[in-house]
């Protein structure tokens, strides 16, 4: 009996012991990993979220400035892009969410209070931003971002391709689908756009002539135009044109490079890499009119920083922004134009941008203030989304686009009901 | 019986017996052996899935958007959202065809691979082993295989250059939803992965039907064959397919990671919890109404799950065959 109650014993310390160990692992794990260890400078901790760009050494440059920074550690977690929005916004409602990142500017981060007000950050040099990026940024007379690229984005296409099928660069949307189809051949797709087409929807409805909201925040983009566009992309997308389910998505200019097809919607970031694989065989357009009274459009895309206003550390993160986006041009600089192009939102660094003055990044940098859009801050993820639907339902299945837009406009009216009352 | 025998005979001598609680104290009490083996466990459980579920029952009546800690109380207004809304809605049928389709092709697929390997004579193991592999295989693996290199839209997929060897056109099987080709991606890759498990739980029911009621009824003229597998080996296996049917429904009810890989920025093919993904974890973060159509599949499914009880009979016994 005593000695059966004494291995009832040891075996129990053996668990406790097992338990204490697993507790004392789980506590470790929390140390670890979490960026919030080690840390140089006055102790001061940051956490920034990026999406990963696709361009090589943008990973190493970003953790480079956060390195030479020497007032606070600063820790990257670098985010697979299609992950991006919702890791972001789930993290945000929580104790780990990052302390700045970037994003786009949307209103319902300013709204929920889920970015901070940089007003002070910028005051001193607005005047050096290209204006739109500042208006975009703006509520109510406060600026929550400081823009760190402008991105616009258009059509990339093979010059030697259309030459030798005799196809003219198109300017209308009729014009891209007749190029598409005599630029197919059985080893080539005519165009490429994306599996689902998003990355044109905000074009296709600028180029309609409509907009997506009003100045008082209405519904803009509900017009004839646009249901036009939505039924010529119907046709575009069921004529076998196409290059569909490619093995990388259109903001990675590999299915150009590799001549998977002719003409590609992508962004200016992509001209090094063009440049790389085709030489000086390629060339830019803007999205061409959706129908005859619109006109051309570009959209200028681009990242922005934002501080964590409900962060620990608000004051630390807006420092930070401060001495990275708006004192250190050099690196400014160097992100704009080292890996991906990007047009540097502050005139005075695009003016000595050398390498945005030339060829096609010349042109580039033309279409982004000829036929360029801004983001409009009071359109938010979830009208995004909304739209998104549209050219799902419309486009890549055959339901009435009257019918899809009046869907659309049920959830864009609860969101804008939502945010101005 | 002759521990109960021992005691009885100790139980006239409580003057022993007293001292030794006291001693043992409240580790050697059962109540507190209870409380260690099962603590950790009920606090897991209360903390990580009864804390949360009331959490979202009380998110799912009130305003909450981009936040967890609302303060706007709207009553009822997220279920009317959520039950008026056709995404929600669709998704329900969606799930339902799914299921409908999945359950029976999967319960099928894996009984014939079972009687074929149960019927091999050598290299029986090794077969086994084949088919089962792929339950070892992550969902997300098995999606972006099958998305990239399968059934990639482009020449050079396999099934394309398949189809390309009889002159037949490139298929977007993912990206065009009209042939829905997407189903015959989601569902052989579900095949794929399940089929390797439910077919070894039916070798083990198989290997337990006694050879002496196959040889009675061969004795009684039963054929080989149809007949044999109809009135014999199919009842003797009908409390394990009931099992595999319900797994198989549990399965359906859950599926996430190869309709979320596979279907990205779609509006159609959405189980439920894609759906629910998307309201309110994804871009919109809208909790209260996904809270509120979370409360309302959890009651569909309780719902279903007891109808299912009783047609099926499981957990019912032996007796009531």
């Amino acid at each position: 009996m005593s000695a059966m109650s004494n291995s009832n014993w040891s075996r129990r310390s053996l668990f406790r012991a097992a338990a204490g160990m697993a507790a004392a692992g789980s506590l470790a794990a929390c140390g670890g990993n979490n960026g919030r260890g080690g840390g140089s400078g006055s102790g001061v901790a940051l956490t920034q979220y990026f999406h990963a760009y696709g361009e090589q050494g943008t990973e190493q440059a970003v953790k480079k400035y956060a390195k030479a920074y020497d007032k606070a550690a600063v820790t990257t977690q670098w985010i697979t892009s299609a992950d991006f929005e919702s890791k972001l916004f789930a993290t945000l409602l929580t104790d780990n969410a990052p302390d700045l990142f970037e994003f786009h500017p949307q209103i319902q981060l300013i709204k929920s209070g889920q970015v901070a007000d940089l007003t002070d950050v910028i005051a001193p040099v607005k005047d050096d931003f290209n204006p739109a990026d500042i208006t975009s940024h703006t509520v109510d007379g406060k600026i929550y971002g400081v823009r760190m690229i402008d991105d616009p984005q258009f059509f990339f296409y093979r010059r030697s391709l259309l030459e030798k099928a005799k196809v003219d660069v198109p300017t209308t949307l009729d014009e891209l689908a007749e190029a598409a189809a005599r630029l197919t051949t059985g080893k080539v797709k005519g165009l490429y756009m994306g599996d689902d087409l998003h990355s044109v929807i905000d074009t296709m409805i600028w180029s309609a002539g409509a907009d997506h909201l009003t100045e008082k925040n209405e519904i803009a983009y509900h017009t004839p135009g646009v249901i036009e566009g939505i039924k010529k992309m119907r046709e575009l997308f069921t004529s076998g044109h196409l290059l569909l389910g490619a093995p990388t998505a259109s903001w990675d200019p590999s299915s150009l490079n590799q001549g998977l097809c002719a003409i590609q919607f992508c962004g200016m970031w992509a001209m090094p890499a063009i440049q790389t694989a085709l030489g000086d065989d390629w060339g830019v357009f803007p999205f061409p009119k959706t129908i005859d009274s619109g006109k051309q459009s570009v959209y200028n895309g681009g990242w922005s920083m934002f501080v964590n206003a409900k962060g620990k550390n608000v004051e630390a993160a807006k420092e930070y922004v401060k001495w990275l986006w708006i004192d250190e041009k050099k690196y400014q600089e160097e992100w704009a134009t080292s890996f991906g192009f990007h047009i540097p939102p502050r005139t005075s660094i695009a003016r000595t941008a050398t390498k945005l003055k030339s060829g096609n990044a010349a042109e580039g940098v033309r279409l982004f203030n000829e036929f360029g859009h801004f983001d409009n801050i009071a359109w938010t993820q979830a009208m995004r989304t909304s739209l998104e639907d549209v050219f799902a339902n419309s486009v890549r299945k055959d339901m009435d686009p009257e019918a899809a837009l009046d869907k659309a406009d049920t959830a864009v009216d609860r969101e804008l009901k939502k945010l101005f009352g | 019986m002759s521990t109960t025998s021992t005691r009885g005979l100790a139980r006239p001598a409580p003057v022993k017996a007293a001292p030794a609680g006291p001693r043992r104290g409240l580790r050697g009490s059962p109540t507190f052996n209870f409380w260690l083996f099962t603590g950790p466990f009920l606090t897991g459980l209360a903390i990580f899935v009864y804390a949360p579920i009331l959490w979202s029952l009380w998110l799912s009546f009130f305003e909450a958007r981009f936040t967890v800690t609302p303060d706007t109380f709207v009553g009822f207004d997220n279920y009317t959202y959520m039950l008026t809304n056709d995404d929600f809605v669709g998704s329900l049928g969606t799930f339902t065809a799914f299921a409908a389709f999945i359950v029976p092709t999967t319960w099928a697929l894996s009984l014939s691979l079972a009687l074929l390997v149960n019927r091999l004579r050598f290299m029986r193991a090794f077969f086994r082993s084949v088919f089962f592999l792929p339950t070892a295989c992550s969902y997300v693996a098995a999606s972006l295989i099958w998305k990239m290199s399968i059934f990639s839209g482009v020449r050079f997929g396999l099934m394309n250059t398949v189809l390309g060897w009889f002159g037949i056109e490139n298929i977007a099987w993912l990206v065009d939803p009209d042939p829905p080709w997407y189903w015959l991606v989601i569902v052989s890759a579900r095949l794929w992965l399940q089929a390797g498990f439910y077919m070894i739980l039916f070798i083990a029911a198989l290997q337990n039907i006694p050879g002496e009621l196959y040889e009675a009824a061969a004795i009684d003229g039963a054929e080989p064959g149809w007949q044999t597998f109809r009135y014999i080996t199919l009842p003797q296996l009908r409390a394990t397919s009931t099992a595999v049917i319900l797994l198989l429904l549990i399965a359906a009810y859950q599926a996430f990671d190869e309709f979320y890989n596979l279907l990205s920025k779609t509006t159609w093919g959405r189980p439920p919890l894609v759906e629910l993904y998307y309201k309110a974890l994804g871009e919109s973060q809208d909790y209260g109404a996904g809270s509120a159509g979370a409360v309302i599949l959890t009651v569909l499914i309780c719902a279903v799950t007891l109808l299912q009880g009783r047609f099926l009979g499981f957990g019912r016994g032996e007796e009531s065959k």
